[in-house]
């Protein structure tokens, strides 16, 4: 290097020196700002140097300027270190003071639930859904018809007494309100041709007053196949398959001989849980005079039928002692099974 | 039925090993369910002993009479006790429980000090000792050896079955059903206690003076057997064993000629009556009331006859309500000397009507309505009359039949047939065996039996009622498990899946969901208000209470009582919401012809009838009051208001991907400036809004208390089709405020600026209202934002969308933009 030049390789050195030394001395932003002006602003010994190096030869210029910039890179890069540093420093101590009680409650707003019979009917028609079922509606108010007489309870029948079924005035409008979703499984049959997998949910109405196990008004689901080759061990295996999905696969079923008059043979359906036989439903395959009716070759198709009651299904789930719970519309009842619980 | 194990194992060789419970197990298995098992005896330990009275000294100084009896138990010195009964008298045999005896109810006797006495012992009343009900006295023994055991005596230690029996299961209503049952659950051999040798010889004893019987109404009866029986005996009792075993059936002891054919109908299922044959003029005959008005029956019961109601008549007059309840005017008493007694094979549905028209269930009704043996009434006929012959002293003087016994039914079935059934391949034995063991004959060795079917047994008429009876026998537990699988593959309807997403929808808003009765009545119709189609109701022609005897033709009232029961309960802040049926009485009534069920009814008769049951809507509704949101930490909280109700009814019918207009009206129960109606193609399928305000007081609600009711079978099925493109340019945003009159809805106002400012228009939102400029005026102010495909709209060509949208509603509305 030449002697006589406008640079001093030490003093750029020292520059580069105390530049560091006073970024890393910073105690806070502020003081980072004024080391900034000082020592990498225009007017700092850095950038001086920078701009004297206009003045020199070709080749000092390429030796200093290579020196001066690995120095304002060195300065730079700890100005950045320094900034972040205390960056996140500042930020830790102002953001404590923002600190909040996150256990605050945060809704205000009512909470909602579904009744849990819809739940539990939800329930029941996807699991059928998934064994290829649809699901069937039909009226509340039925004819009689479709109510007794297809399903082989003739007009004598004490089923149709007055103390078992709403009549509807006046009476030769011969019009009920249904005993059981069965009507809606007749109207299946009326309209289709099988094969039939159909379950069939809703309200039906018997003249019982409400009481802790009873009431007038309650929910059923029924299911109905029609198909060839079907016997009364497809419909011990569809009750099986039921009652393990509703109450868990350790649940063990039985079926008692019974007595309807739409099916033949018939069987009460009992489900062992938590100790005890527990009376669910009836069921049965499908009585030849009923296929008669709804136009089905009994000879090439047969089919089983049952039914639950949803309420008495889910006291049993639920533990639930009273039927008026279920039937009062308390929203701390529903509200207890939100929109569903797993 | 109830039935003493005792007098089972009469019928059936029942090993002592076998529990209570395994025959129970046993009932169940082949469908008889056990209602319950009373182990009589159990909770009851002597001494208990026969003692006779010898001395009664009425103590006559307290609140009630009371006597202190003398009484000999065989022992060295006679026994005193306090007793409060008086149905007894010097020399009577009773029973008495000695101290140290423990009566049920853990009820322990001991020598006391009482009514200034001492007594040392207890007399005991049927229902002391926990062998019947009955508590109107103390036990009165007919025989007994003093100071004998009475524990034993009573036969008191016994099992009594309480059994339900099915409708179509008359023959188990008996002794002999019943172990015949039992005895084929549990293959053990049965004895038939109706193989009697003296049937034959009773029938052949002929005399004038016996009462002669026929039948007039064919259809009433098809076989009657009358057998007169002369000399009773009026003084004789019924034995003390009749006695306990008509007790442990439920039933009570009340005369020996009674409990003869009562124990009888116990025994063998036959219901019998016995007439006072010195009343009967010219013989019995089975007749329909025809021109015969009244009958007063044993009950003392003045009944009025119907035509068609099935009578047992003499020439006088009617004697009896065929196979339900006797005549009094023939009641037998116990001064009756000769007796016939009927045993009759009625029309079950005949006895049916009887009993449904009178309301008179009887031990004998029941009987009949679930089907009798015919072969029974010349055999239980003859059973009573050997009673009345060896307990009664009684003569059989003549035996009088009308009607003949129907052939078997003979069925043909094949073991392949009962596995296409069952599904499961049951052996020829086994087949054969089960069909045996319940009475039928079976002919044919191989796989084809034809099968002819016992004359108790009218159920059996088919092959499906004999696959029936085999799956029975082997049990149920036999049936393999097997998950058939449908077709086409199942989903939800579109109808379906609407419903659930209404409710999971309402639900997560912070509606709650009820399920109400769908009953309601005049007066609360009347309070809502309700006119036209609303108005309609369908009456119940028995409902559950006169107070709630129609069918609801909305949701609202059902809405109402819930929302008045939990504030009743203390929860003021609700969101109610119910999906339902309504039902509405607006068809002309059809009148029609119930087609017959024995093939499928041609289409127009199928319409017809479906053509007579009322369409039924579906509704979903909802009820808002108190606080939407609670007072919080985060300041106070607010009320519900109209806006809210109507705000759920629009998100309901957007949900279903309908478009729709609101408008303002007027309709009962809501407050007549605080309804909308939303339409859908220009029909009303929702209203929302407040109460009126005279609803609220009137039914205790709270003060604007909102509701909403939407048509959800109404509104037209909508699938999403097309998915809409998403444009990435740059939106800009454009605010205007527009005064208008105080007439013009922000819904109408927002349609107009909507069509006017083009299709560039992505979205419109009100932001502002502010009705305090006066002249009947308001200003609406609302953000438009606009976006184009393909570039970044310039703030001129925007402001021409704007103008353009401002004098749309400048046109229409007469609006101007706000200064």
């Amino acid at each position: 290097m030449s002697s006589g030049s406008a640079l001093d390789l030490t003093q750029i050195k020292q520059s580069e020196e105390s530049a560091i030394s006073a970024i890393n001395a910073a105690k806070n932003l502020d003081e980072l700002k004024q080391i900034k002006i000082d020592f990498i602003g225009d007017k700092s010994p850095l950038a001086k140097a920078n701009q004297a190096l206009g003045s020199l030869s070709p080749e000092d210029r390429a030796q200093f300027g290579k020196l001066i910039g690995s120095a304002r890179a060195a300065v730079n890069q700890s100005f950045a270190a320094k900034t972040a540093e205390l960056e996140v420093a500042r930020d830790q101590s102002v953001l404590v003071t923002e600190k909040v009680d996150v256990t605050l409650p945060g809704k205000n707003t009512l909470k909602g639930g579904l009744h849990p019979l819809t739940l539990l009917t939800n329930e029941i028609n996807d699991l059928f859904i998934g064994l290829g079922y649809e699901i069937a509606e039909g009226p509340e108010l039925e004819s009689e018809w479709l109510n007794f007489d297809a399903l082989n309870i003739p007009v004598d029948h004490p089923a149709r007494t007055m103390q078992d079924t709403f009549f509807i005035e006046p009476l030769d409008s011969k019009l009920v309100l249904r005993t059981h979703t069965s009507p809606v499984q007749i109207r299946t049959m009326l309209d289709q041709k099988p094969p039939i997998y159909v379950i069939c949910p809703g309200k039906v109405y018997r003249a019982d007053e409400l009481d802790a196990t009873h009431t007038p008004v309650f929910h059923q689901v029924e299911g109905l196949v029609i198909d060839e080759n079907i016997t009364m061990a497809d419909l011990k295996g569809t009750l099986d398959y039921f009652a393990k999905s509703i109450f868990g696969e350790e649940v063990k079923t039985r079926l008692r001989p019974s007595y309807f008059p739409f099916t033949e043979p018939s069987a009460e359906v009992d489900f062992f849980f938590n100790g005890r036989w527990v009376e669910w439903g009836g069921c049965g395959m499908v009585n030849e005079k009923v296929l008669i009716a709804c136009g089905i070759d009994p000879k090439k198709y047969s089919g089983f039928a049952f039914g639950m009651g949803l309420e008495r299904t889910l006291m049993v789930k639920y533990g639930i002692t009273d039927m008026h719970d279920i039937v009062e519309g308390d929203i701390r009842f529903s509200q207890f099974f939100g929109s569903g619980k797993q | 039925m109830k039935i003493p194990l005792s007098w089972l194992r009469e019928y059936v060789a029942i090993p002592n090993k076998i529990s209570n419970n395994d025959l129970a197990e046993a009932f169940v298995k082949v469908g008889f369910e056990v209602e319950s098992i009373q182990v009589q005896g159990a909770d009851l330990t002597g001494p208990l002993r026969v003692g006779k009275v010898i001395s009664i000294e009425e103590l006559s100084e307290h609140k009630k009479p009371i006597r202190y009896v003398g009484l000999d138990l065989g022992e060295s010195k006679n026994r005193f006790v306090i007793c409060g009964a008086r149905n007894f008298k010097v020399n009577d045999l009773v029973v008495v429980a000695l101290p140290g005896s423990v009566l049920p109810g853990n009820f322990a006797i001991s020598a006391r000090q009482t009514y200034g006495k001492t007594s040392d012992g207890m007399i005991c009343s049927a229902k002391e000792l926990g062998i019947s009900d009955d508590a109107a006295g103390i036990i009165v023994l007919p025989s007994g050896k003093i100071g004998s055991d009475a524990i034993s005596l009573l036969e008191i230690n016994d099992v009594i079955f309480d059994i339900a029996v099915n409708p179509d299961r008359g023959y188990a209503m008996s002794l002999r059903g019943l172990a015949r049952e039992l005895a084929g659950s549990l293959n053990l051999k049965f004895i038939d206690p109706a193989n009697l040798n003296y049937v034959k010889k009773f029938n052949s004893v002929k005399s004038a003076k016996g009462v002669s019987v026929k039948i007039e109404d064919k259809d009433g009866a098809d076989l009657i057997y009358v057998r007169t029986i002369d000399s009773i005996d009026s003084k004789r009792v019924t034995p003390l064993w009749m006695q306990r075993r008509i007790e442990k059936c439920g039933m009570r002891s009340i005369s020996l000629t009674v409990d003869i054919t009562n124990y009888v109908m116990l025994e063998l299922g036959q219901p019998l009556h016995a007439f006072d044959a010195d009343v009967i003029v010219g013989g019995l005959r089975v007749a329909s009331a025809a021109k015969y008005k009244k009958i007063k029956t044993l009950d003392k019961v003045d009944r009025n006859l119907t035509p068609s109601d099935l009578l047992i008549c003499d020439q006088s007059g009617p004697q009896a309500l065929a196979g339900t309840m006797g005549g009094l005017n023939s009641e037998v008493s116990g001064a009756t000397k000769k007796i016939a007694l009927e045993a009759a094979h009625f029309n079950p549905v005949r006895i049916a009507k009887n009993s449904r028209n009178h309301l008179l269930s009887s031990e004998a009704s029941r009987r009949i309505e679930r089907g009798t043996d015919p072969v029974l009434t010349a055999v239980a006929s003859a059973r009573a009359t050997n009673l009345l012959i060896e307990l009664a002293g009684g003569k059989l003087i003549n035996t009088s039949v009308a009607g003949v016994i129907a052939p078997a039914k003979k069925i043909k079935v094949t073991a392949a047939q009962i596995e296409a059934k069952i599904g499961f391949a049951y052996s020829n034995k086994q087949i054969k065996d089960a069909l045996s063991s319940i009475g039928c004959k079976v002919i044919g060795a191989s796989s084809v039996f034809t099968v002819s079917v016992p004359s108790w047994r009218p159920d059996l008429a088919t092959v499906s009622d004999l696959c029936e009876e085999v799956a029975r026998y082997n049990g149920y537990k036999l049936i393999p498990s097997r998950v058939p699988v449908g077709k086409s593959g199942g989903k939800l309807s579109q109808l379906q899946r609407r419903k659930r997403n209404i409710a999971k929808m309402l639900s997560n808003k912070g509606f709650t969901e009820v399920i109400n009765y769908p009953f309601t009545n005049q007066e609360m119709m009347d309070i809502l208000g309700f006119t036209g189609d609303r108005a309609k109701t369908f009456r119940i022609a028995n409902p559950m209470s006169e107070e709630f005897p129609l069918l609801r033709t909305h949701l609202i009232p059902g809405l109402l009582t819930a929302l008045q029961r939990n504030i009743g309960r203390g929860t003021k802040d609700l969101a109610l919401f119910e999906m339902g049926s309504v039902f509405r009485n607006t068809q002309a009534p059809k009148s029609i012809t119930l087609p017959t069920t024995n093939k499928k009814p041609d289409s127009k008769t199928i319409s017809q009838i479906y053509g007579s049951v009322p369409k039924q809507m579906l509704f979903v509704g909802g009820v808002l009051s108190g606080n939407k949101s609670q007072d919080s930490w985060q300041g106070k909280g607010q009320l519900f208001t109209w806006s809210d109700a109507i705000s759920a009814a629009v998100e309901i019918v957007e949900s279903t991907g309908n478009s729709f207009e609101i408008v303002s009206t007027e309709l009962a129960p809501w407050h007549p400036g605080r309804c909308a109606e939303i339409k859908v193609d220009g029909k009303a399928i929702a209203h929302a809004g407040e109460l009126h305000p005279r609803v609220c007081a009137t039914l205790n609600l709270p003060e604007r208390t909102c509701v909403f009711a939407v048509i959800i079978s109404e509104l037209p099925l909508k699938e999403f089709s097309t998915a809409p493109q998403i444009w990435n340019m740059p939106p800009v945003v454009q605010d205007i405020a527009l005064v208008v009159s105080k007439d013009v809805s922000a819904f109408a106002l927002e349609k107009c600026l909507k069509e006017g400012a083009g299709n560039l228009l992505e979205s419109i939102s009100l932001f502002d209202r502010y009705d305090q400029i006066g002249d009947g005026k308001v200003s609406l102010a609302f953000t438009l934002t606009f976006r184009a495909s393909d570039r970044t709209l310039t703030s001129d060509e925007v402001s021409k969308y704007r103008d353009s949208a401002v004098s749309a509603a400048a046109k229409e509305f007469g609006a101007t933009l706000r200064g």
